[in-house]
């Protein structure tokens, strides 16, 4: 029994880490039809920021985590939608390309300035023991934090007169602004939202993996498979696929090693892809958002 | 005109490559080889994407396919010629089995995109996991992040394995030969599906071409393409790594070609051989680094130069050809 509820949390830890690591790049396919080949690379600067927040600039982890680095690397996307991808709405290929170039450049450059070793922070929770087993503290406030990201989304968008904008200029762009509405601004917003949830969900995982410049690379497989496989509705979509491929990645993680886990993944997302074209939100929860 | 001159210039360059290790150091004749691997490399895709209009992000997995097969069959069944064709044939079945699921499931060119880089850096997680001692195929062990040492080099069917001069030749020869075919196979019937499937998926199909399978095709050859690439490459170096199927390995190739050209098969040729140059040259100076320079590159390209650097070339010298008004234009259609 002990033993069944620490596989179910670690199945649930593994969920909402795949949410964290997903949900900015989901935000940015789901309203902006707009693959964000540089995700992983805002949650690597989302990871430094933390860690030079909280080791050099005296903040609480807490702070540097959940405020600082949203905030920093939101304002890096927003700069980045300005200087590049405003050019490229309505050319989709073109912004996945400008964004992998992004990408490459923010790899190069944090390598300039920080050097090519990993930094790493501490684990701020004790862990946590259920009976004989224990199960780290940390991993609960991610599953915590993922809740929380998903219910300030449900309100961003159901409850905000932003999310409703957004939500219409996701349907019609034209439409939007013969009303009166600025789609330029709605997408630079939308694509500043996802960039600091990217921020958001890297300075979470900082604890977990310590960051180097290129870690971009062994999250964006993974938050790739997890968006398309979601399709476009954002937060149903993000969170029927991260369910999914969690729990597919994580008893196959439990049963053989974290490598064949992650190959489970990526094969029952090309079956998935393949029965279901258009992600699991084109087929099922259809009018969710 | 235009087609003599083409024709005239592949066979001068194929000349030129069986002359010119004669005349070279080794160091260069190693530095250029290496360049036309790669050259091979952005072929393929220059075929797959610029021709057939398959977006393939994540072609470095079949060129690391068909390096780690011809490793893996040289050390178990000698470095001859079976060792090639399933050098061959390994990428070429997984571009085939991958293909299907994509093809068929109709998905489009973003989800093809994501999907082939996203199997790339599963690939490179997965071979870079495999460095204890029972990770082995037959007597051939993988190595993990190490990579495989020593791999052997092709022999001719007396024994001796060829030298780097070799090498070089081969490397030319793939490289002319599959320009050529390519080239041919376009004139085809099939191989005008290919550009109809590129140009308009959903009129192709009305037509009654059987799209899925077109592209299934192409994606197939080009996969065995890069993956002879890879297996010049294994023949290179005596050596493959799980880098082969990095994010920045396959961001390369994707750069080669749009710097080259999309839509071109030679434009990708040039970029790609352009580039290489530029990134060793940057690579021994310390202050710069070379991912932030082909970022930058990229990023530039993809705004300000979308067609690339040959069909500005093209345009440039066609002055020069402006009696000739027609193979201009044909040559444009092709």
């Amino acid at each position: 029994m002990d033993f069944a509820s620490i596989l179910i949390i670690e199945i649930l830890g593994s969920i909402a880490i795949l949410v964290l690591i997903s949900i900015g790049l989901a935000v940015v396919f789901g309203m902006m039809k707009v693959i964000n080949m540089a995700h992983g690379e805002f949650l690597m600067l989302g990871g430094y920021v933390t860690i030079y927040g909280t080791n050099h600039g005296g903040l609480s982890f807490w702070v540097s985590s959940l405020i600082l680095a949203p905030i920093v690397v939101g304002l890096i996307g927003l700069l980045l939608e300005w200087l590049v991808i405003r050019h490229l709405y309505g050319r989709m290929i073109d912004t996945m390309l400008a964004t992998w170039g992004i990408s490459l450049a923010l790899i190069g450059g944090m390598t300039m300035l920080v050097g090519n070793t990993t930094t790493g922070i501490s684990t701020p929770l004790p862990s946590v023991s259920i009976g004989e087993f224990s199960v780290s503290g940390y991993v609960m406030f991610l599953i915590a934090l993922a809740i929380m990201v998903f219910a300030l989304l449900y309100v961003l968008f159901k409850l905000t007169t932003f999310g409703l904008l957004a939500r219409a200029t996701t349907q019609n762009a034209d439409m939007v602004a013969a009303l009166g509405g600025n789609p330029r601004r709605i997408y630079a917003l939308t694509f500043g939202l996802g960039a600091a949830l990217a921020g958001l969900g890297g300075a979470a995982l900082a604890p977990l993996t310590g960051v180097i410049p290129t870690i971009g690379a062994s999250y964006i497989a993974k938050a790739f498979i997890t968006v398309i496989s979601g399709g476009f509705a954002v937060i149903a979509g993000n969170l029927s696929a991260a369910t999914l491929f969690g729990t597919v990645g994580q008893v196959f993680t439990y049963l053989y090693t974290p490598v064949i886990g992650e190959v489970a993944l990526l094969l029952t997302a090309i079956v998935l892809i393949r029965l279901l074209p258009k992600g699991i939100t084109g087929r099922f929860f259809r009018r969710s958002i | 005109m235009a087609r003599l001159l083409q024709s005239g210039g592949l066979i001068a360059v194929l000349a030129l490559g069986m002359v010119m290790p004669g005349w070279l150091e080794l160091f260069t004749i190693y530095e250029i080889t290496i360049y036309l691997i790669m050259a091979v490399l952005a072929l393929s895709l220059a075929f797959i994407w610029g021709k057939g209009g398959i977006m393939c992000l994540g072609q470095a997995a079949f060129f690391g396919l068909g390096a780690y097969a011809w490793a893996v069959a040289a050390i178990n069944f000698g470095p001859g010629l079976p060792a090639i064709a399933i050098a061959i044939a390994v990428p070429a079945l997984f571009a085939a089995v991958l293909g299907y699921f994509m093809f068929y499931g109709r998905i489009n060119d973003i989800y093809i995109g994501v999907i082939t880089l996203a199997v790339t850096l599963i690939l490179f997680n997965l071979i870079n996991s495999t460095s204890g001692p029972q990770y082995r195929i037959g007597s051939a062990l993988l190595g993990g992040f190490n990579g495989m040492t020593s791999v052997p080099t092709l022999t001719w069917p007396g024994g001796t394995p060829l030298g780097p001069a070799d090498i070089f030749r081969l490397t030319v020869a793939v490289l002319v030969t599959s320009i050529v075919a390519i080239s041919l196979y376009l004139k085809t019937t099939p191989g005008k599906v290919v550009i109809a499937v590129r140009e308009n998926e959903y009129r192709a199909e009305l037509l009654g071409y059987h799209v899925a399978r077109s592209k299934l095709v192409t994606f197939t050859l080009g996969g065995a393409l890069a993956g002879l690439g890879g297996c010049l490459f294994a023949n290179w170096g005596a050596f493959v790594s799980p880098t082969i199927f990095s994010l920045v390995q396959s961001a390369q190739i994707i750069i080669w070609v749009i710097v080259g050209g999309r839509g071109t098969l030679v434009g990708p040729i040039l970029g790609c051989i352009a580039l290489q140059w530029a990134t060793t040259k940057l690579g021994t100076q310390q202050v710069v680094q070379v991912n932030l320079v082909l970022g930058v590159v990229l990023a530039f390209f993809v705004l300000v130069v979308p067609q690339g650097i040959q069909p500005m070339i093209t345009k440039a010298l066609r002055p020069l050809f402006r009696r000739e008004t027609k193979p201009a234009t044909k040559e444009r259609l092709t």
